[in-house]
């Protein structure tokens, strides 16, 4: 590749968007060519620039209200006659009291543990980034919140220092999936979290990464060394993925 | 039946309340307006509701709020409110890769600033990228572009934020 195609692709580059070969090829340039290596750095230090997290406007408290309030009625306008609105009410109301009455267990029939654990994990995500209650330990430095985990959960928890790859670690929370306390740790990656979930496995037996979407969170889950994980994210595919990867190494002696 | 039809609702665009705030803030450049669209977005997709068939839940909500705002800046562009920058379409003859030179760190003002000055297409596509860390398919998705044309509008749209907050940073050290 030459000069020209390799600055005609820095954008993508830096924004890991390039197929593996492109991506190497480039990378190779790079080491070689101190002109292309500058105009890598310099787009890097404007990347930076503008990668302040207070650039991210909130939604204000006032918005999140009004929003909330309008949900039921917004849904429901395209509905039916006045009668049968009752009645559905009534049949809500009768299937929320049978649910309570049921519990967790038979709530929902026929899906699996993994089903159950994935609507868990996306669920237990967004309440802690909804009501900023992301870290119960907050710290960067692992030395503090993997002792803190002790005596509150049957395990220890490994807990990765990744800084030097560009995830800084926020801390820990303990947490609940489905049937039992785990372990939360929270990365940050820019402006986005990054949620770990971590449970003993049913089996000793590593499980290679498993990738799915819900709700527009991306979601990674494994096993490894006799621990289950679960990674979610808002962060796109490509930088969860590379996470991924940096968690897995760190965690291998 | 309804009612899980709305717990769906619910759990597929409350949680991008913030994405979709931060989207329609940066291409409105005003707070009220933003709420508004944010608010209005809400509406239509509930009326949508039943032609989201899973899938991204972000995706699919920014592409309503970025569709209601930007008919709230072409109306405001009729109505000759918007400045000549404010160009709503592409101008792609524009030379695509011209140098990068060595940006500092700058203050958050400064940069806010370079990037409202930005055309509402680049500004767009900086937010998403940048600020919201969507992918390139993502932002394809959100803008109903090629992702040639996402690729060559954030090429451009850095391009001439360096070009902003070089020439800023030259005038504050002299």
């Amino acid at each position: 590749m030459n000069c020209e195609e390799v600055v005609s692709l820095l954008h993508p580059y830096t924004d890991g968007e390039l197929d593996l070969v492109r991506h190497l090829q480039i990378e190779q340039h790079l080491q070689g060519c101190a002109a292309c290596a500058e105009q890598e750095q310099h787009l890097q230090s404007l990347r930076i620039a503008i990668s302040s997290p207070s650039l991210r406007y909130q939604a204000p408290e006032s918005l999140r209200a009004r929003v909330q309030a309008t949900m039921p009625a917004v849904v429901r306008k395209r509905s039916m006659p006045a009668l049968q609105r009752a009645t559905m009410a009534a049949s809500v109301l009768l299937l929320v009291g049978m649910s309570a009455t049921m519990g967790m267990l038979l709530s929902r029939p026929g899906s699996s543990m993994d089903e159950r654990l994935a609507d868990s994990v996306v669920a237990e995500h967004v309440r802690s980034i909804q009501v900023d209650h992301l870290t119960d330990v907050v710290s960067s430095d692992r030395h503090t919140v993997k002792p803190w985990f002790q005596g509150k959960l049957d395990f220890a928890p490994n807990v990765p220092d990744l800084s030097e790859q560009g995830y800084v670690l926020s801390g820990g929370r303990l947490d609940y999936l489905v049937d039992r306390p785990v372990a939360a740790l929270v990365y940050l990656r820019r402006l986005h979290a990054i949620n770990v979930f971590i449970r003993p496995a049913p089996s000793e037996e590593p499980k290679t990464v498993h990738a799915l979407t819900r709700q527009g969170f991306h979601i990674r889950q494994w096993q490894q060394s006799g621990m289950a994980y679960w990674a979610i994210s808002d962060l796109n595919d490509e930088e969860l993925d590379e996470f991924v990867r940096q968690f897995q190494a760190a965690l291998s002696p | 039946m309804e009612a899980d039809e709305r717990r769906q609702f619910e759990l597929t665009t409350l949680p991008h309340l913030d994405a979709a705030f931060n989207l329609a803030r940066w291409l409105t450049r005003d707070e009220h307006a933003a709420e508004d669209a944010v608010q209005e977005a809400y509406c239509r997709a509930a009326r949508y509701f039943t032609s989201f068939r899973g899938g991204d839940g972000r995706v699919w909500f920014l592409s309503i709020v970025r569709r209601i705002t930007f008919d709230w800046l072409e109306k405001r562009r009729s109505q000759g409110a918007l400045s000549f920058n404010e160009d709503l379409h592409d101008q792609s003859d524009e030379s695509a890769n011209p140098e990068f030179v060595a940006i500092r760190k700058c203050d958050e003002a400064t940069v806010r600033q370079a990037l409202e000055e930005l055309s509402p297409l680049l500004r767009e596509v900086i937010a998403l990228r940048e600020i919201e860390g969507l992918s390139y398919q993502e932002i394809a998705t959100v803008t109903q572009v090629p992702m040639g044309t996402v690729m060559s509008r954030i090429s451009r749209g850095r391009s001439q934020l360096q070009q902003r907050l070089a020439a800023s940073q030259e005038g504050g050290a002299a």
